[in-house]
């Protein structure tokens, strides 16, 4: 994200000069929408947010990686089937597989192409219901020892904001008990299962823990005024993860 | 030319057109009358080419150029006081109107309806609705920060209403949401007078440095002139000029050809080009393709530049190569731009088209001629002054009288009809009246519509629905921001057209108001049946008379907007239905005033007093009467209540707010209570004692300039003393109370929240699944 966004971007002044050295990509593919967000959010949590271009090679300089939500492509053909193609998704793989274990974050259709690039298991089809859906979701963290959610208590519950139209997960049983045995369901719906997705899983990681995908918002629920019941701001901890992961790894 | 390419069409150029004037042309298909064709005839001294024709039919149709409205819409540029005009940068005639925020921001707003298309093809329809009015935005150079979308469809059960609704919204939700727009509100109206014209409005908002401000004008001898975006097809053929000029007649074919195709992909990657294009400061003048396409664009560009334009159409890049010349000035294809990019500069604007992977062409260049010059293969098949089509089409003075039967509508009173008898009384009848109003297809929750939406995008969404108005904010560093809302009102504004626009007005203007921002400026999509008929054409020149001097009173500008004519069934039109959106400003929006009782404890007061108004209103719709004369207007009282509620937002001595409008006071206690599950014990006997009415008219009469507040017990003393020095009426009417989970009506009953919450969230689910 460019580090004065064309509006209303405020750069928050370094909340501790330690953590603006954290520098936490955020990619944009044509179609990206919440690309703003991510990097707002990134601010929020004293680190630096750069700017990626899904047309680049070379990922540079960064600690981890958010792909944020949108509608890569117009998901015309699949959610996420042409975005793992971008010259950017292969270094992204690389880096996410490499002995570093990038911290990688993947929110709604960066959830979608993560599962098309086969860093995470699975799938996601249309909603049950067929339709758009936007509504403050309260997600319990089952796993808080992944890269982005260490911040949190195991089995607290948040709310953020879910907004998608192809959200439900699936997966074969087979995987699904898999990832139950290995920790790695990380987000479960609670209270309502707003999709049909197997299991009530919201979000997944892989198994080092350092690549995780969610179909709900963190990054919209990291500002007072701005989130869940105008004053959530339960997202702002997978921000505050990834400063804990990358820091604790310097 | 290739050896193999064969030529497709027998060309009709100028030169032929000039020695063969006895060709028969099909002027009366393509919408023109017989007056209008010998009108261009005149213009241009000879008989028009076919490409003529196709530019001078779209962009002379009723929709294109107002020409049964302009001469009632110039009292919105006339009445306008220097302090009204103090802070608008861009007035009405532009792509949309410009005003100053102060530190240098600038907003745009405009309202638009795509109601036929919608109708024909509800989802497309609503989809490029949202689609042609966020171009405006972008060619003004600004950022499209929010949309939002008035909705009025038929009688909640009939079948037809279904097929509209689901596509409806799911057109609005699949193309906004794919741009990246917070949907932040709207209004949904199911009324039978608008089965078989349902209105689909759509506004979208942008924000924009004031430096960087884009004109359409094609300005400098020499600068290029360039395409692009998607490619041009045949949808949309004559979309605007056919449906939106004439009324639906089911003898006719259908229309589905007319209706236009979104691609919102296209589109968002087209938003992000041009904000590069502006930040780079690489086009000189800039056009978004609407209705009637590149006859528009074109014809637009070169009238409000300086010189002429000379442009090449075989270079326009085609989705379907069959297309004739007309076809391709008329297509209304998506997602399509024009712009103006000095020689120097084209290098750089090739490579932002590369970055984002969107098509371009260039056409031709601006010259000195003052002619517009469009040409095919080399071979000139259009030579016209750019004026005498996009600005100087033909004006009617259309007759308009009161009808005959205005009389005898105003005097049929809801009070003492048929339909009044039974009015509920007793407080098990109210209890049962007030759920079956926040049940009722009017009053119930909108959740299902707006869930579908994406508020969050952004991450400046302040406040949307349900509160009173949608809130965004503009600058991070200081909290500088805008707040939007729409009204209008189909049964007041039929009962008495020139109030009814007013209503709609200090509906809005109350609704900004409320949420804490001053209000600055206005857009208006005036929906009504066909000019042809005197009666609408009354209705229409009363509610323009009637907005525009409410304008001047309240002190804020019309700085653009939108007329819809021919919304009416054979000779049925809509209830005449003037959506009129107010924006306001915020200095700060954490001051925002959300609309949701949310501190147990703090005093529930009551502004503004109440009468008895039940003509029009919800509750004698819901029984099926429509007649009298609508609420009165006061807009010295609407002023000054909206004072009061900036005042109290921002000096902090309010913590909640609501407006009181459709469904008075009985709607806005259960929107409160129900917006944060929060309830309350509320008392009414003094305030009824007060105003001299009995429990059934405080609760359900449409008195207007009232508001319920939440006050906090620090801020009670300054409260009142503000609303005491300003001989503003106010009662203290309850107190909220979290743990009781119930609006008290104390004396009378008590509703949980639980049952309110099941009859106000129950009813679109129960009709559209």
């Amino acid at each position: 994200m460019s580090e004065t966004p064309l509006i209303g971007g405020a750069t928050l002044a370094p909340i501790d000069s330690r953590l603006a050295g954290a520098r936490i990509g955020v990619v944009t593919f044509p179609g990206t929408l919440d690309d703003r967000d991510a990097a707002r959010a990134v601010r929020a949590s004293g680190a630096t947010a750069v700017e990626l271009w899904h047309a680049d090679s070379q990922l540079g300089d960064v600690d981890a990686v958010i792909i944020p939500g949108g509608f890569s492509y117009g998901d015309y053909l699949r959610a996420g089937a042409i975005s793992r193609f971008a010259p950017l998704m292969s270094s992204i793989v690389d880096a996410a597989n490499s002995d570093a274990k990038l911290p990688v974050l993947g929110i709604c259709n960066g959830f979608q192409i993560l599962t098309e690039a086969h860093l995470l298991p699975g799938s996601m089809i249309k909603n049950d219901h067929l339709k758009f859906l936007c509504r403050d979701q309260v997600l319990r963290v089952e796993n808080n020892t992944t890269a982005w959610t260490n911040a949190y208590a195991a089995g607290q519950d948040i709310t953020i904001p879910l907004k998608n139209q192809d959200g439900q997960y699936i997966a074969d049983e087979k995987t699904l008990d898999a990832l139950e045995a290995e920790n790695r369901v990380v987000f479960r719906y609670v209270g309502m299962n707003p999709n049909g997705s197997r299991r009530d899983i919201a979000g997944i990681s892989n198994a080092a823990g350092n690549v995780v995908g969610l179909m709900p918002h963190p990054e919209h629920a990291i500002e007072n005024g701005y989130g869940p019941g105008h004053t959530g701001t339960d997202g702002l901890g997978f921000f505050t993860s990834a400063l804990n992961t990358i820091l604790g790894g310097k | 030319m290739s050896e193999t390419t064969v030529k497709k069409f027998n060309i009709d150029t100028v030169a032929n057109a000039a020695v063969t004037p006895d060709v028969e042309l099909p002027w009366a298909e393509l919408g023109l009358k017989q007056n209008e064709f010998d009108d261009v005839v005149k213009v241009l001294g000879r008989r028009p080419t076919g490409a003529e024709l196709a530019m001078y039919s779209v962009m002379w149709s009723e929709h294109c150029s107002y020409k049964s409205s302009k001469n009632h819409l110039r009292q919105f540029g006339e009445k306008v006081t220097e302090e009204m005009k103090k802070d608008m940068l861009v007035g009405i005639g532009e792509n949309a109107g410009v005003t100053n925020l102060g530190d240098g921001w600038a907003v745009t707003f405009k309202i638009e309806s795509h109601n036929s298309p919608s109708f024909v093809e509800p989802y497309q329809g609503a989809a490029t609705g949202i689609g042609g009015i966020v171009r405006d935005i972008i060619s003004m150079g600004a950022r499209p920060v929010a949309v939002m979308d008035p909705l009025r469809f038929g009688a909640i059960d009939h079948p037809d209403t279904a097929r509209v609704m689901h596509g409806a919204v799911a057109g609005i939700g699949g193309y906004g949401n794919s741009l990246g727009l917070p949907n932040i509100g709207g209004e949904m109206v199911f009324d039978s007078v608008y089965q078989g014209n349902p209105l689909v409005n759509a506004l979208a908002v942008g924000v924009m440095r004031h430096e960087d401000i884009r004109l359409a004008n094609a300005s400098g001898k020499g600068n290029k002139v360039v395409l692009f975006g998607a490619r041009t097809g045949g949808d949309g053929i004559g979309g605007a000029s056919v449906l939106a000029s004439e009324s639906f007649d089911s003898t006719k074919p259908s229309k589905r050809p007319a209706v236009q195709v979104g691609d919102p992909f296209a589109e968002k990657v087209l938003i992000e080009c041009c904000l590069e294009l502006f930040k780079g400061s690489l086009v000189e003048g800039i056009q978004d393709l609407g209705a009637a396409g590149i006859s528009c664009a074109t014809s637009e560009l070169a009238s409000n530049g300086d010189g002429g334009m000379e442009v090449e159409l075989t270079s326009v890049l085609l989705r379907d190569p069959t297309l004739t010349p007309g076809e391709i000035l008329m297509s209304e294809s998506q997602e399509r731009m024009m712009a103006v990019v000095t020689p120097e500069n084209m290098a750089a604007f090739e490579a932002v088209m590369d970055k984002w992977a969107v098509e371009y062409s260039w056409l031709g260049e601006v010259t000195g001629t003052g002619r517009l010059i469009i040409k095919w293969e080399g071979e000139v098949i259009v030579d016209v002054d750019p004026r005498t089509v996009a600005h100087d089409g033909p004006v009617y003075d259309r007759p308009y009288a009161r009808p005959e039967w205005q009389d005898a509508l105003q005097a049929d009173t809801f009070t003492g009809s048929v339909q009044d008898a039974g009015r509920p009384a007793t407080p098990d009848e109210l209890k049962a009246a007030m759920l079956e109003l926040i049940a009722s297809p009017n009053m119930c929750s909108k959740e299902w519509i707006t869930n579908q939406y994406d508020r969050y995008v952004g991450g400046n969404t302040a406040m949307a629905f349900p509160d009173d108005a949608g809130v965004i904010r503009v600058d991070e560093e200081t909290g500088l921001g805008v707040a939007l809302a729409t009204d209008a009102n189909g049964r007041y504004t039929f009962l008495d057209p020139y109030h009814g626009a007013q209503l709609a007005l200090a509906e809005a203007y109350r609704n900004v108001a409320t949420s804490g921002a001053v209000p600055m400026a206005v857009s208006d999509c005036l929906n009504f049946g066909s000019p042809e008929d005197p009666d609408v054409m009354w209705q229409l020149a009363e509610a323009i008379r009637g907005l525009s001097d409410a304008c001047m009173v309240l002190g804020i500008p019309v700085t653009g907007g939108n007329v819809s004519l021919y919304n009416q069934t054979g000779s049925t039109p809509i209830h005449p239905s003037p959506v009129v959106a107010v924006l306001g400003k915020f200095d700060d929006v954490a001051r925002r005033t959300p609309s949701g009782w949310q501190e147990d404890g703090q005093a529930i007061y009551l502004l503004g007093t109440t009468a008895a108004e039940m003509d029009g209103s919800e509750w004698a719709n819901m029984r099926g009467h429509l007649g009298g004369l609508p609420p009165k207007v006061d807009l010295a009282n609407e002023r000054e209540l909206g004072e009061i509620l900036i005042n109290a937002s921002r000096d902090g001595m309010i913590d909640s707010a609501h407006d009181l409008s459709e469904g008075g006071l009985a709607a806005a206690l259960v929107e409160s209570a129900l917006r944060n599950n929060t309830g309350a014990r509320v008392a009414l006997d003094e305030v009824a004692a007060r105003d001299g009415v009995d429990i059934f008219t405080l609760l359900f009469s449409e008195t207007q300039g009232r508001a319920i507040v939440s006050v906090p017990r620090s801020e009670e003393v300054r409260f009142n003393d503000m609303c005491t020095a300003r001989r503003f009426p106010v009662s203290r009417i309850g107190v909220v109370d979290a743990a009781g989970a119930a609006l008290d009506l104390q004396g009378l009953f008590t509703a949980p929240l639980d049952e309110l919450r099941e009859a106000h969230e129950g009813t679109l689910p129960k009709y559209f699944g």
